[in-house]
């Protein structure tokens, strides 16, 4: 299949930043020196998924919303495309209400992230990755490590990390995410932090002082 | 200075040199795709590994790594060409086997080098990947299968063009070039990118499939569709010229070429003058040679010299200025003007009318002030030389005149010319700097020249230069920037009105009976009185030969041996690549033969004679190629009064690149580029 890199999809007709975004922006450049705003073009580039999220529900970066960076930041706007198509953490296209990303990565595969891509697919009728389920609440993405082998397999949902998961665990969050619901993150099996399962096994009491 | 050993050649390099330009040094070639001697250095090819004694073993990218002191480089090491053959079968496993279908075939990097050091057959089994092609607009064909990511067209956009349409979207296996967003490339320049793609993946779209490298007689020349020079190789095949690329020339135009430059040769073969034509009762009739000389000379008899003038055009070479200029002579006129748009160039001393400071010297500039030109669209390659110099040293740029984009951040200082004024009073801030800047350039541009207070800007920015101190012993600051190849040639000449003489402005309202436009075209023939006798020789039925009572057809710049002086006073010599066509002949062959037939013949027989008596006349014609740079110590100003100028804005005399010449006019190539110039988006097709 040929790749397409471009705008193929509805773009909005115009992009400000608002309000909140206006008083991030304001902090998050003035941490760098006089001519080098070019540094913020990331956290920019957050800035905008995140307003397209409270304003229309749907987290994404629209090319109207690269240019406003550019503009902002002194950069031709070519350049913020490049950074914004290299990391998979903006999303190009408009998705779901929520963003469900499967580690696939060595560990997260060994754990079991097959079982929690199939449990998904169940859940939203999904059928790849990358794809919007029909009811636009859910969008499934392939992601590379997020950092939380220990806790593997991962589901990423949105900004938040589930951890320990399976396919029942999936079934379950994805149902409760339906109703409005948002457990909280973190391990689903109970564990403290990155404890082994189980429980700790050592430094189980405090030495006498 | 570091001493280099590479393959037993011990070579001392400047410090901070990379191991690829001190093996280059020691003539040794190391096989390069993303490496380019006037880009950046980006090392993502990873062509041109070496092995490096006592650093880890491993082949290293020679064009980024530093040389040291007693470094032991082996370029064609065992592990070395291992490496360089891993590279190339990774390079080609996407690459299309399309080369029997690919413009490149035959100037090819990649063939060149997978020639020299790939194996001879790929272990990879797997469908490669396809890339949808891109729109670059009419000029830059795109093939994105075959683009190996070497970034040059980026890089050269984004910093030798200053343009920065291009950049490298997605990444790993998706990493596509292109605009991202569909336009064309928004650079007079962009034609570069053609020759600097190693590969097959940017073409020439109006050369696609039209010839082989190996079939093209390839001859050097120089462009006229701007008054930089650019050294110019024309590939002709046939009594057709297919293609134009620039031959590097570090002191005029590096290797670059403008766009109009490059692709307005298809104008070469449209609206040509291939036979005289002769009106009679109000129309114009097809005629032979003896029937055109005729009448012209039927016309002359009786008429004395005063009523009798010529104008020559833009793109005139200097042998024919000067047949032309004796043959006026021989009837007793001095009515000749170079200056057809109406510039107030004085050619009473060369550096009134010359870029002075050369092209080069831009480099060595510390700050430029720009009145009236828009050297973007006037000479982009000049252009590109101040945008080198900004983007080296940061110098401060002002201009006066319109304020547009020039590809490097401006002061705009205001639109009339009192600014000038301002600046020799002190009362503009940009004085100061213009006054503390060692190397200060003033370029004047024909927008200043060609109005009716030209000759009081001309004084007042030749005023300010001396005032500034861009006037001295060792720095000639005072540049003129023409935007006509032959107008410097032709005041070398002397083709300015002579004692008593008429300029353009009384010879076109009715100040003649007989008229001689030598390729002019550049102003409107409605102004021509209606009772004179114009006499049209050139090579495009333009505006000129419209209003003509005779017309006599020459040949373009490809089809004659010409001199041509360009902007900086440097004269150079093209060459004949193709025969002019139908019955037309070489403009001075043509004013030789018409003063046999007037019984005044011209003193010269061949082209050598001719070359000999300019020569004669100004020695700058015996230097072709070799421009010596003066200083100036004679601060006596042109002309004229520095303190009545008008308030009129100053406009660039080019307001369209694309369309400045009859060449260029008659192009559809540079067609399309106007059509794309006004929607950039939809940008033709």
């Amino acid at each position: 299949m040929a790749a397409t890199n471009g705008p193929a999809f509805e773009q909005p007709a115009s992009f400000a930043f608002d309000a909140d975004s206006e008083a991030e922006l304001a902090t998050i450049v003035a941490r760098y020196p006089a001519g080098k705003q070019a540094s913020a073009v990331i956290p920019a580039l957050y800035i905008v998924q995140k307003q397209m999220k409270r304003d229309t529900g749907s987290a994404w970066v629209p090319l109207k919303g690269m240019d406003a960076v550019g503009a902002r930041l002194g950069m031709p706007p070519i350049r913020v495309y490049e950074v914004a198509t290299f990391y998979f953490m903006f999303n190009m296209k408009p998705i779901g209400k929520f963003h469900l990303q499967v580690c696939t990565t060595t560990p997260c595969w060994l754990r079991g992230s097959d079982a929690v891509t199939a449990a998904c697919q169940h859940a939203t009728g999904i059928k790849n990755f990358g794809e919007t389920s029909a009811d636009g609440i859910f969008t499934m993405t392939e992601v590379e490590c997020l950092g939380a082998c220990v806790n593997a397999p991962i589901l990423q949902v949105d900004d938040d990390f589930y951890e320990d998961m399976d396919a029942g665990k999936v079934e379950a969050l994805l149902a409760a995410l339906r109703r409005g619901e948002r457990p909280p993150a973190g391990s689903m099996t109970g564990r403290q932090t990155s404890a082994p399962e189980g429980g700790p096994t050592t430094l189980l009491f405090a030495p006498e002082a | 200075m570091p001493k280099v050993t590479i393959d037993g050649i011990v070579v001392e390099v400047a410090a901070g040199s990379t191991i690829l330009q001190a093996a280059e040094q020691a003539g040794i070639e190391i096989p390069r795709f993303c490496y380019h001697e006037r880009l950046s250095i980006a090392g993502n090819c990873r062509m041109c590994l070496v092995e490096v004694e006592k650093t880890p073993p491993k082949p290293i990218a020679s064009c980024g790594y530093p040389v040291a002191d007693g470094m032991v480089v082996h370029t064609d090491s065992p592990m070395v060409r291992k490496g360089r053959r891993g590279v190339m079968e990774f390079l080609l496993i996407n690459h299309p086997l399309d080369c029997p279908i690919c413009d490149q075939g035959g100037e090819c990097d990649l063939q060149d080098q997978a020639m020299g050091f790939g194996a001879d057959h790929s272990r990879y089994d797997e469908n490669k990947r396809a890339v949808p092609d891109k729109n670059l607009g009419p000029l830059v064909k795109t093939s994105m299968n075959r683009c190996i990511h070497c970034t040059r067209c980026i890089r050269f956009i984004t910093e030798v063009a200053g343009v920065p349409d291009l950049g490298a979207t997605a990444r790993g296996e998706h990493m596509e070039v292109g605009t991202y967003v569909e336009k064309a490339l928004g650079s007079e320049l962009s034609g570069n990118i053609i020759d600097l793609c190693p590969v097959g993946a940017l073409t020439s779209k109006p050369y696609a499939f039209v010839a082989r490298p190996w079939e093209l007689q390839k001859v050097d020349s120089i462009d006229v569709l701007d008054a930089v020079g650019t050294n110019i190789r024309i590939d002709a095949r046939g009594t057709e010229v297919l293609r134009i690329l620039p031959r590097i020339n570090e002191d005029v135009n590096e290797e670059w070429l403008g766009d109009k430059s490059r692709f307005a040769l298809d104008g070469l073969k449209r609206r040509r003058l291939d036979r005289p034509w002769v009106r009679e009762n109000g129309k114009l009739r097809a005629a032979t040679w003896d029937q055109a000389f005729d009448a012209i000379a039927t016309k002359l008899k009786g008429l004395s010299g005063d009523r009798i003038g010529a104008i020559a055009g833009d793109l005139v070479d200097a042998e024919s200025v000067l047949a032309l200029k004796d043959l006026l002579a021989s009837l007793g006129s001095t009515n000749v003007d170079c200056r057809q748009d109406g510039a107030r160039l004085d050619a009473s001393r060369r550096d009134f009318y010359c870029f002075n400071t050369s092209i080069a010297g831009i480099e060595e500039a510390d700050a430029i002030l720009i009145v009236g030109s828009n050297p973007r669209k006037e000479a982009p390659v000049l252009n590109a030389r101040i945008r080198k110099a900004w983007a080296a040293s940061g110098l401060p740029v002002a201009v006066i005149g319109s304020e547009t984009d020039l590809t490097y951040p401006v002061l705009h200082l205001g639109t009339g010319p009192s600014v000038l004024t301002d600046l020799h009073s002190g009362s503009n801030a940009f004085a100061t700097i213009l006054a503390n800047a060692k190397k200060p350039m003033i370029i004047v541009g024909q927008g200043a020249l060609a109005r009716p207070d030209g000759t009081a800007i001309l004084a007042a920015a030749w005023r300010l230069a001396a005032h500034v101190g861009a006037l001295s012993f060792d720095w000639h600051g005072f540049n003129i920037l023409h935007t006509a190849a032959g107008r410097v040639g032709a005041l070398d000449l002397g083709f300015v009105p002579g004692p008593n003489g008429k300029g353009v402005d009384a010879m076109l309202d009715g100040g003649l009976d007989l008229l001689w436009l030598l390729g002019a075209d550049g102003f409107d023939s409605a102004r021509i009185a209606a009772g004179t006798f114009v006499v049209y020789q050139g090579h495009h039925g333009d505006a000129g030969a419209q209003r003509a009572d005779v017309i006599l057809p020459g040949a373009a710049y490809t089809e004659k041996s010409g001199t041509y002086v360009n902007t900086e006073g440097r004269a150079q010599r093209g060459f004949k690549a193709v025969y002019p066509p139908g019955e037309a002949r070489e403009d001075w062959t043509i004013l030789r033969a018409f003063s046999a037939i007037i019984g005044k013949t011209l003193p010269y027989d061949t082209i050598e004679a001719l070359r000999a008596r300019m020569e004669q006349i100004n020695p700058v014609f015996g230097r072709v190629g070799f421009m010596p740079r003066f200083g100036c110590s004679d601060h006596t100003g042109p002309a004229g009064d520095p303190s009545v100028l008008s308030d009129a804005p100053l406009v660039s005399t080019v307001p369209n690149y694309y369309a400045t010449d009859p060449i260029s006019r008659a192009s559809p190539t540079m067609a399309a580029c106007i059509e794309a110039q006004s929607q950039p988006a939809l940008a033709a097709e």
